[in-house]
């Protein structure tokens, strides 16, 4: 285990540092706030020479993803960045880099979608893409999402995966916000992340191949099927991985990370960067004797569905927070999922919905506070009398 | 039996070059260029524009027409020299 003094870095810096540190071959990027400054700085390690990366600046999104897909298609290790908007154009892309096997690496940073346009933190842009076969890997501060990029190459890269990989950081809230982290060396990320063997390479002359080619009614459907197969796969990957960071490095991975939550009644499950607020919550209410805790889940692609049901099947209620609406009227995506993992339960907690902090609207202890009281009353037996609501808005 | 999706490559990758030749796109035709071997001069102008490599050649001389593989697009007979029209594309359902 690594014992490393502690450096100030934002989010975006973290991230940026840890694209340095694995230097991919290819990057390829266009920037959008908040996560301008992952690519920025990079290009910066760039013009230092301080990486060996090509860097190629395009006019888009789309085109950068493109640019990605090929270089991916050609054998390099490739990372980029992006945010809201960014990813969304970027989305027609995403599920072609993801369908073609191309393990690239995206930081993404969490931002609401126009309209209105809103340059501040929810998780729709991220969860606008949760289909695309993308791993998404949510951070709840700049270490996690430090450890989350290096881990994230050899969990997209493994060859029983080859997927690509969002990690994923809340706009300002971690993009901006400065922490203490702990770095390892450039060597020990190295060592950790390997050479990178592509599975194919489009400029093998020896080997010739096509990469996109068309599927019709008699092949789609089995390509497809290879994907889930692939993200199935990734579910092992990912705690492998996780587990072997924690042995080297001393801070270990799952799909989710428990708070109190072994012998609690009543909890939260969220993702991001809220769980920070809500471990404020849990300790003020458990001195008060309320036996309250907190899933934050970490991996929401692949879902570990069974996993999860496993950890919540003791609680008596449930809030699931989501920081995205659906606007399907009947829960936010997290919710809707969350549930449908707890359906084969014998007996089931309660469970309800809170779509909180869109564009960025702050959430509080306090706020938080409010739910694990309103969970108190319906543990107690107390009607609910409304499944979904919307925390934080003016009535 | 057509491979399974766990014997297939992955990501939809063709891994070897040509093998368009083993994928039979001929059912896909409503009509059928019949060639006529009396008129045809062998100019091979059929055989130049057919964007299916369909017409089948031997020693320098156009025998028939791979139905494997054409696609009934009608290119040959608007290329066949308008003083032989060697190709005629007649339909499919007046075909045995
Ligand atoms: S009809 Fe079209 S595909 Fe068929 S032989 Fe003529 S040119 Fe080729
Ligand atoms: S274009 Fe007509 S004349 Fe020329 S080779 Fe073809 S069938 Fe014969």
């Amino acid at each position: 285990m690594s014992t490393k003094e502690l450096v100030a870095r934002t989010g975006n810096e973290a991230m940026a540092e840890a694209m340095r540190q694995i230097n991919p071959d290819v990057v390829a990027a266009y920037p959008i706030t908040p996560a301008t400054e992952i690519v920025q700085l990079f290009s910066s390690f760039v013009a230092d020479g301080l990486v060996d990366t090509e860097f190629v600046t395009v006019e888009s999104e789309h085109s950068a993803m493109s640019a990605c897909v090929g270089a991916s298609a050609a054998g390099a290790r490739v990372m980029t960045g992006t945010s809201s908007q960014g990813l969304i154009l970027m989305a027609e892309i995403l599920y072609i880099a993801a369908g073609v096997r191309c393990p690239i690496i995206l930081a993404e940073v969490n931002r609401a979608l126009s309209s209105p346009i809103n340059i501040h933190c929810d998780h729709s842009d991220t969860m606008s893409v949760r289909d695309s076969g993308w791993i998404q890997i949510f951070s709840e501060n700049s270490q996690e999402a430090y450890d989350n990029m290096i881990q994230a190459v050899r969990i997209g890269e493994h060859m029983d995966v080859r997927l690509p990989v969002m990690v994923t950081t809340d706009g300002f809230i971690i993009s901006h916000g400065l922490e203490a982290i702990s770095m390892l060396e450039d060597k020990e990320v190295q060592d950790f992340i390997g050479p990178y063997k592509a599975a194919y390479s489009l400029l093998d002359v020896g080997k010739p191949i096509t990469v996109g080619a068309l599927d019709f009614t008699d092949f789609y459907f089995e390509h497809r099927r290879q994907t889930a197969q692939a993200m199935e796969n990734g579910k092992k990957v990912i705690l492998e991985v996780g587990r072997e960071f924690g042995e080297k490095f001393g801070r270990s991975y799952g799909f989710f990370e428990g708070y109190k939550l072994e012998d609690a009644e009543i909890a939260l499950v969220m993702l991001g960067s809220t769980a920070g607020t809500a471990r404020v919550a849990v300790d003020k209410l458990r001195e008060a004797g309320v036996k309250c805790g907190l899933l934050k889940l970490r991996v929401f692609r692949p879902f570990p569905a069974v996993e999860l049901a496993e950890a919540l099947k003791h609680l008596k209620a449930i809030a699931v927070m989501d920081r995205s609406d659906s606007l399907s009227t009947a829960g936010g995506p997290l919710f809707t999922e969350v549930r449908s993992a707890l359906y084969d339960l014998p007996s089931r907690p309660a469970m309800v919905n809170y779509i909180y902090g869109l564009g960025g609207r702050d959430i509080t202890v306090a706020d938080l506070e409010g739910i694990y009281q309103e969970l108190q009353r319906i543990s107690g037996g107390g009607q609910i009398q409304k499944t979904l609501q919307y925390l934080g808005v003016r009535e | 039996m057509t491979k399974t999706w766990k014997e297939l490559p992955e990501g939809g990758l063709i891994t070897e070059s040509g093998n368009a030749h083993q994928y039979e796109t001929g059912d896909w035709r409503n009509l059928r260029p019949v060639h006529d071997q009396e008129k045809c001069i062998n100019c091979l102008f059929c055989w130049i524009y057919c964007p299916d490599s369909a017409i089948i050649i031997k020693d320098g001389k156009v025998v028939g027409v791979d139905y494997a593989h054409c696609k009934g697009c009608g290119i040959c007979a608007r290329e066949c020299p308008e003083k032989v029209k060697a190709i005629k594309m007649v339909d499919e359902s007046e075909c045995e």
